[in-house]
């Protein structure tokens, strides 16, 4: 692999950039694999890299049904944190930050990590107690997380509108200095590069149409668009088709997949510093490096893989962008798009063996899956190598759902009397 | 915002009046205590998540507030039937069918 | 002389009104019925702005909402709004205007340097360096990147105009009105159908205002749009919007419109809206959003001066404005042509017309001739000179090798082109529609309708006036009868001229230059070249969707309505493959941008969210409350006296009540009427406890699950009869456990006789508590004895307040004698004014939810969502007694059988003292076994409550601990930035644990 600096734009420029060689290959499938993973986003390909560079389980392919990327993956809000209340959570996504600020060295790919800042913001003496929760959690956890009074809140993000006379005025925030946002393009591609330099196979445009077990229940492989693959380790990395997926090993899983906006706004000169969040106004806001202000929409109320939501749902997260920040009224929307997300009962991650042999599951990001992107894929290879959940994974099997032992990040900002 | 009839109010209304109450046509064990762990778990949380025709619950909540169910195409997300809550499910695939789907 | 290229004669403006403007701070003149652009140019004036990457000059390329270069600020009130088309922003008397992303100044942009150095900046080339060092992405190089790109200045303060919204059904919406819309609508209107014709521009018209020589009826284009318009606004059942773009096309025919009201006036009535939203609900939509010209990818072809051919053609027969004095036309059709007659017409100097096609149809040659126009067939433009304008085109003989020929250059101060015509599929995209490749129209057309629509005339490929009226006609008949079922017979109009043309190329223009050394631009905004797209499909890119991220064609404001097919074809040809093999990116809403200001509408302040209040709000007000926001409640959390802060009035009311007594306004609470023969039943299986033994005028605490084992609210029920009981829900929780409670009754159990209702609204209460409780209502209720034997604690009656019918509850959450008045809501306030008046007798005091908060923490009580958080089952908040053990089944009975329910090590609710009693614990804090633990150390518990009490005059908290019943009398840690707090674990009741205080 030619790596990537400065030094090499600068001779390619002599040379008309005529010289740049393939991302990554363009590979028809081999019969056999000795682990396939099922979905190209960033979550899959991630998987396959930390398979061959930490497992040395080269041997992979990553199938996919559309273009590399092209799902959830592409379609999010780019926000990267850690700040989660239960330390099973907590410890997930802090493993993922880790990795993020290392990860464009690593993939020798700038993905644009950058620790603007995170800040979510209490409205309510409900929100605080809340925040303040999460905050004293993570404190003894190790992730970082403190309290903003408003005034606070408005020096570390000057548009924020702290007036009292709001309808939901702001009583303070819980700001994360190391969560802030990444390129999400550049994920998928930088994973996807490096994977494919370690002998990965990514085949794109390969629609899996079914899941073959043998005899003894356990996996033997894919049927695909290209015909069958054989393969005795396999991964699930669909999102919101995850269900469709796994229906053809005949595993149910607890899922439901909503359709999910998001939204841009034309560029602008710099007009946001950092990420800010709403939970109880429903807001997510940043502007990316390009000078959009990318906004985060909520999900409609059915499930739907139509990629598209309803204006009403929309409405309502400019309704509380604008409340927020009130000269932002004037911007425009350049562009509205939606993703599928698959959520679990207790709006937390499914990274687990499952009941068939060989088969392996990642799914239930629900709407904030891109943020943990490096953890998940890390801790995910090592489930498939090892057979076995690594430590920081093992509390998020599909099981929990029977037992009643869930990390249930939803209610623990359940609403208050 | 789609537009969702009301087999009671016998009246298309857009979505907002209603509150979509996932998949359809699970009930309750009549006899929790007997059930399993595996049978609880079907019940609470583990759903058909379909792409494609689905059935699914829906109530008219700032209407007359009655609970009925809805077949949906959740990808079109073109609805194909709405009946009452208590009639049976009409056949998904000849819905699909007749809706070319 | 002003306005130098301005035409003698012709153009919708108003020549009789003068308009004064200003762009970049300096005044021009233009004329009413000018666009910024057209008056920018018949000043003379192309450079408008900087590129987004390379800050190239540029200059304006349409005449339409797809302008990728003209982008500007327009200054109002003070402050200005960013990117706004300068094609489209009408022209008012004192506009004042400014050009974008360029320091110090459009014509010398020092940003221009990134041009010398673009070798180093193809496309993607941020992915591949900025790594080293580290720490350099946020500190050093992401600020630069971050401040070179953007466009316009964001405003700077809060927007002071109103936005509108309309909900709106229609029969027939049709998107755009030139020729095949206006015919749509006449059609569709004299069926009687209710039809809404909306289009983006200022006028209805669409091409036929641009048109100088085509009739229709015998009539000039432009005199047909105005008979048509006078017709159809006379019809009663026609919605007429102009400056109204269809942004949206959502499920079910539900289609989103933006209507502009105020901004092309210099001087609007402050009471108008500046932008109103449609919603419409159309039975059937037209889809007549026409079709718009491809600029060509020839080498520089970016400069200021170039122009899209039929945008020069509007300029001059719409606006009178000639877009130079000497033309160079490119073209690969027909239609270009004619922009070339029109300006001759006009007297301008057509240098040449270069039509890359050998054998352009001789008809036009012909006419060429006649005219003395220079006509090189076989010709492409192989580049351009000039730097801030045009200056000379070069061009270049197309050899039959394929190879291109030097064939000179030109000298020129405009040059228009033409690639042909693209059809506007936006919004048929957005319907859910797949668009299909057409080899022979060599476009993208509307494929099958998903939705009930059609797309007429130029949307889905059709040219040629007469065929595009005829279109419509059949559209909107069709539409109409789809609708109504109705038809009716409609004069069809019949055209003269407007002929369709043939011809057109997509992708880069072969050319005789060094192709290291040039840019040839696909997206002008976004300075993406031919070469940029190679470079991305060399990198291993093959997803359309790929090459447009990696190179950001198609992202820029446009969305790619121009430079998208001619991407696609570049990439087609780079990777060997058909058109149709590459893909084609979504169209995504919305059409063109739309103000944030428009979807938010009046949700502002107070409308945001609805705000209710309870009947002492205004009473509180008077009396000095601070509020807090629970829910979308406003509630009064404590009324400080002058020089109080919150302890202070807190301590003060909290002791009051303990003492005398105090009054609460209890109205949020969520109430629920439950009545029928199964009203016991219903409740015994929806709540942990025992319903059916509960005697008429008696009343139980009750706690709801959900199926999962976890508790999700409580409240208090009293049966008033054998069929009927009133019960409360929290404050919070009350519309979920209404839904709730429908949904068990309805769906799953339909064989109870009960019906419920939700009665939060029809009732104000007020909660009057302390050990005068009895004293202060006695005096106001009649009807019953309200002596402790007679109306024991735990009671409730019917009764009258002061006149007024009355729930009375004998019911406490403080621990003190305690009543709860439910008087019907419009008494609410004589009600509270009568006992706040009464209470001061006594020496008592109102308070608020601070201080209920505080009396509840004191006796134990826990609050749902603050002392539990939906992991909490029953026995963990140490309310194993809820439950009716001999219960058959309730709501949550299976889910609490399941393993992790009922493990080993759970965390249960448990009070706590500090060891230094002065020390206040954070609620939130968290509790560890050991003092000072290592980062990582798994919690023990978390504090949940956390109070100063005044009766215990020390501090208490309430926590949720592992294991914590078994550890009453154990030390715990709370560990705090600043070093580890002891405390002890208790019992979660501080006060009055016998409970002798409640039965008085």
């Amino acid at each position: 692999m030619k790596r990537y600096s400065f030094l090499e734009l600068a001779k390619n420029a002599f040379s008309a950039h005529k010289n740049w060689g393939r991302q990554w290959r363009a590979p028809e499938p081999k019969a056999e694999y000795d682990v396939v993973i099922i979905g190209a986003g960033g979550h899959g390909l991630a998987t396959a890299y930390y398979l061959a560079k930490e497992h040395g389980i080269r041997n992979v392919a990553v199938l996919e049904k559309g273009w590399l990327g092209g799902g959830n993956t592409g379609r999010n809000t780019t926000i990267v944190r850690s700040n989660y209340l239960w330390e099973e959570s907590a410890a997930l996504y802090n493993h993922a930050i880790g990795l993020w600020q290392g990860l464009s060295q690593e993939l020798n790919y700038n993905v644009m990590y950058s620790a603007r800042g995170v800040m979510m913001l209490a409205h309510t003496v409900h929100d605080v107690q809340v925040a303040q929760r999460h905050i004293h959690a993570n404190r003894l956890a190790g992730v970082q997380n403190e309290w903003l009074t408003p005034e606070q809140a408005k020096d570390y993000c000057p548009p924020l509108n702290i007036k009292k006379d709001i309808r939901y005025p702001v009583m303070g925030a819980a700001l994360q200095r190391v969560g802030g946002t990444a390129r999400h393009d550049a994920v998928a591609w930088g994973y996807a590069r490096g994977a494919d330099d370690m002998g990965v196979d990514i085949i794109q445009n390969c629609l899996v149409t079914g899941i073959r077990r043998g005899a003894d229940g356990a996996v033997e492989g894919v049927d695909t668009a290209k015909g069958f693959i054989k393969a005795k380790k396999v991964g699930v990395v669909a999102a919101g088709n995850t269900t469709t997926v796994m229906d053809m090993a005949g595993v149910r899983m607890p899922l439901e997949s909503y359709p999910l906006q998001a939204l841009v706004s034309e560029p602008v000169k710099p007009a946001f510093p950092c990420v800010v969040m709403s939970n109880t106004i429903h807001a997510y806001i940043s502007q990316s490096d390009k000078g959009e202000l990318v906004i985060g929409a909520g999900t409609d109320q059915f499930i739907s893989y139509s990629q598209v939501g309803g204006i009403h749902i929309t409405n309502h997260t400019i309704d509380a962008i604008c409340e927020l920040f009130p000269h932002f009224r004037r911007m425009r929307m350049l562009r509205n798009w939606g993703g599928i997300v698959d959520v679990t009962p207790d709006r937390s991650p499914i990274l687990s063996k499952t009941p068939v042999q060989g088969l392996y599951v990642n799914c239930g990001w629900g709407t904030g899956g891109f943020k943990a992107t490096p953890g998940s894929g890390h801790v995910f290879a090592h489930t498939i190598a090892k057979d076995e959940p690594h430590r920081i994974n093992a509390p998020f099997t599909i099981d929990r759902f029977k037992t009643g032992r869930l990390i249930d990040e939803a209610a623990a900002a359940a609403v208050a009397h | 915002m789609l537009l969702v009839y009301c087999p009671y109010c016998q009246v298309e209304r857009p979505e907002t009046e209603f509150s979509c109450r996932g998949q359809a046509h699970i009930a309750r064990p009549a006899d929790p205590d007997t059930v399993s762990d595996e049978d609880w778990v079907e019940y609470l949380y583990l759903r058909d998540n379909t792409k494609g025709v689905y059935a699914e619950r829906w109530r008219h909540i700032h209407g007359c507030g009655r609970f009925f169910n809805a077949v949906r195409h959740t990808v079109s997300d073109d609805f194909l039937a709405f009946y009452k809550a208590g009639e049976p499910m009409p056949d998904l695939d000849t819905l699909a069918k007749e809706a070319g789907k | 002389m002003s306005q130098p290229f301005r035409t003698e004669k012709g153009g919708r403006i108003d020549r009789g009104d003068q308009l004064t403007f200003m762009f970049d701070g300096e005044q021009m003149q233009g004329h009413k019925g000018d666009t910024l652009a057209s008056a920018l140019l018949a000043n003379g004036v192309h450079l408008v702005g900087r590129s987004f990457k390379y800050h190239r000059p540029r200059g304006i390329v349409t005449a339409g909402s797809e302008e990728p270069n003209a982008l500007v600020g327009i200054y109002r009130k003070g402050d200005q709004t960013p990117n706004l088309r300068a094609t489209q922003v009408e022209l008012y008397q004192g506009l004042e205007a400014i050009s974008q992303n360029r320091f110090p100044s459009l014509s010398f942009d020092v940003g221009a340097v990134n041009d010398l150095l673009s070798p180093l900046f193809p496309a993607g080339f941020y992915y591949k360096t900025f790594m080293w060092p580290k720490s350099f992405w946020d500190r050093v190089y992401e600020p630069i990147i971050r401040a070179a790109a953007g466009l316009g200045r964001p405003p700077k303060n809060p927007d002071h105009d109103s936005y509108g919204n309309i909900y709106e059904h229609c029969d027939v919406l049709i998107a755009g009105s030139g020729p095949a819309g206006l015919a749509a609508a006449l059609a569709a209107a004299e069926t009687g159908a209710k039809v809404i014709l909306c289009d983006e521009q200022a006028q209805f018209g669409g091409s036929l205002l641009s048109e100088a020589n085509a009739t229709i009826d015998g009539k000039a284009a432009g005199d047909w749009v105005s008979g048509t318009i006078a017709k159809l606004s006379a019809m009663d059942n026609v919605t007429l919007l102009n400056r109204t773009t269809a942004f949206g096309y959502f499920a079910h025919n539900y289609i989103a419109l933006a209507e502009r009201v105020t901004e092309h006036m210099s001087d609007p009535d402050p009471k108008l809206p500046r932008e109103r939203l449609w919603q419409v609900r159309a039975k059937e939509v037209v889809i007549a959003s026409g079709a718009i010209e491809r600029p060509m990818v020839f080498p520089e072809n970016d400069r200021p001066g170039i122009l899209l051919a039929d945008a020069g053609r509007t300029y001059l027969n719409r606006y009178g404005v000639k877009v130079g004095h000497k033309v160079v036309v490119a073209t690969a059709c027909d239609s270009a042509w004619q922009a070339a007659f029109d300006l001759n017409d006009h007297g301008v100097e057509v240098a040449a017309i270069c039509d890359m096609r050998e054998t352009p149809p001789e008809s036009l040659v012909s006419i060429a001739k006649a005219r003395g126009i220079r006509v090189e067939a076989g010709c492409v433009v192989t580049g351009t000179l000039g730097r801030k304008r045009i200056k000379a085109a070069l061009i270049g003989r197309l050899m039959t090798s394929g190879q291109v020929a030097s064939g000179g250059q030109i000298d020129c101060d405009a040059l228009l082109m033409s690639g042909g015509w693209t059809p506007t599929v936006s919004l048929y995209s957005q319907s859910r529609g797949k668009v299909v490749w057409d080899q022979d129209k060599g476009a993208y057309v509307p494929g099958v309708s998903v939705q009930k629509e059609r797309s007429v005339g130029g949307a889905k490929g059709l040219y040629g006036l007469q065929a595009t009226l005829e279109d419509g006609y059949a559209a909107g008949e069709q539409a109409a009868k789809a609708a109504t079922g109705k038809s009716a017979a409609v004069t069809r109009a019949v055209a003269s001229g407007g002929e369709a043309g043939s011809g057109g190329t997509l992708g880069a223009i072969p050319h005789d230059r060094n192709p290291a050394r040039v840019k040839a631009f696909v997206d002008y905004q976004n300075d993406v070249t031919a070469k940029d797209v190679k470079l991305a499909v060399r990198e291993g890119m093959q997803s359309i969707e790929h090459i447009k991220r990696y190179t950001t064609t198609g992202m820029a404001t446009d969305q790619g309505r121009l430079s998208n097919m001619n991407a696609l074809q570049i990439a087609s040809g780079a990777l060997e493959r058909p058109v149709t093999q590459v893909g084609l990116t979504t169209f995504r809403l919305p059409y063109t941008p739309t103000s944030f200001g428009l979807f938010a509408g009046v949700s502002r302040g107070d409308f945001f969210d609805p705000v209710r209040k309870t009947p002492s709000h205004e009473w509180a007000v008077e009396n000095g409350g601070v509020f807090e926001d629970v829910g979308q409640w406003k509630r009064t959390w404590y009324f400080p006296k002058s020089g109080e802060d919150m302890h202070a009035a807190v301590a003060r009311e909290c002791k009051m009540v303990r003492e005398t007594v105090g009054l609460f306004d209890a109205s949020t609470l969520g109430k629920i009427e439950v009545v029928g023969p199964d009203a016991a039943e219903f409740l015994e299986r929806m709540y942990t406890n025992p319903w059916k033994k509960l005697a008429p005028g008696r009343c139980r605490y009750g706690l709801l699950l959900n199926d999962a084992g976890f508790i999700v609210d409580d409240g208090v029920m009293g049966r008033l009869a054998e069929d009927r009981f009133h019960i409360t829900t929290t404050t919070g929780g009350a519309p979920n456990v209404f839904a709730t409670m429908e949904d068990y009754l309805q769906t799953e159990w339909p064989d109870l006789d009960v019906w419920i209702t939700s009665t939060t609204e029809q009732y104000a209460v007020a909660a009057v508590q302390g050990p005068k409780a009895r004293e202060v209502i006695a005096p106001f209720i009649e009807g019953i004895d309200l002596s402790a034997e007679k109306l024991p604690h735990m009671s409730v009656r019917e009764c009258t307040f002061a006149g007024v019918p009355c729930r009375l509850f004998r019911i406490s959450f403080t621990g003190e004698l305690g009543f709860e008045i439910n008087v019907p809501k419009r008494h609410g306030k004589m009600m509270w004014e009568t006992l706040a008046k009464e209470i001061e007798k006594h020496n008592g005091v109102p308070y608020g939810t601070e201080t209920m908060h505080v009396l509840r923490a004191e006796k134990g009580f826990i609050i749902v969502g603050q002392d539990t958080d939906g992991t909490v089952t029953p026995h963990d908040a140490g309310m194993s007694w809820a439950i009716g053990k001999k219960k058959h089944d309730f709501v949550g009975k299976r889910g609490l059988e399941r393993p992790d329910l009922v493990a080993e090590g759970r965390k249960q609710l448990v009070g706590l003292l500090t060891k230094d009693p002065k020390v206040k614990l954070e609620e939130g804090a968290q509790i560890t076994s050991r003092g000072a633990p290592k980062t990582g150390t798994p919690a023990e518990g978390h504090v949940t409550s956390s109070y100063y009490s005044p009766a215990l005059d020390r501090n208490i908290a309430l926590a949720i601990v592992k294991n914590g019943q078994a550890l009453e009398g154990k030390t715990l840690y709370v560990p705090m930035p600043d070093g580890s707090i002891e405390v002890e674990v208790t019992s979660p009741v501080f006060y009055d644990k016998e409970g002798a205080r409640l039965n008085v």
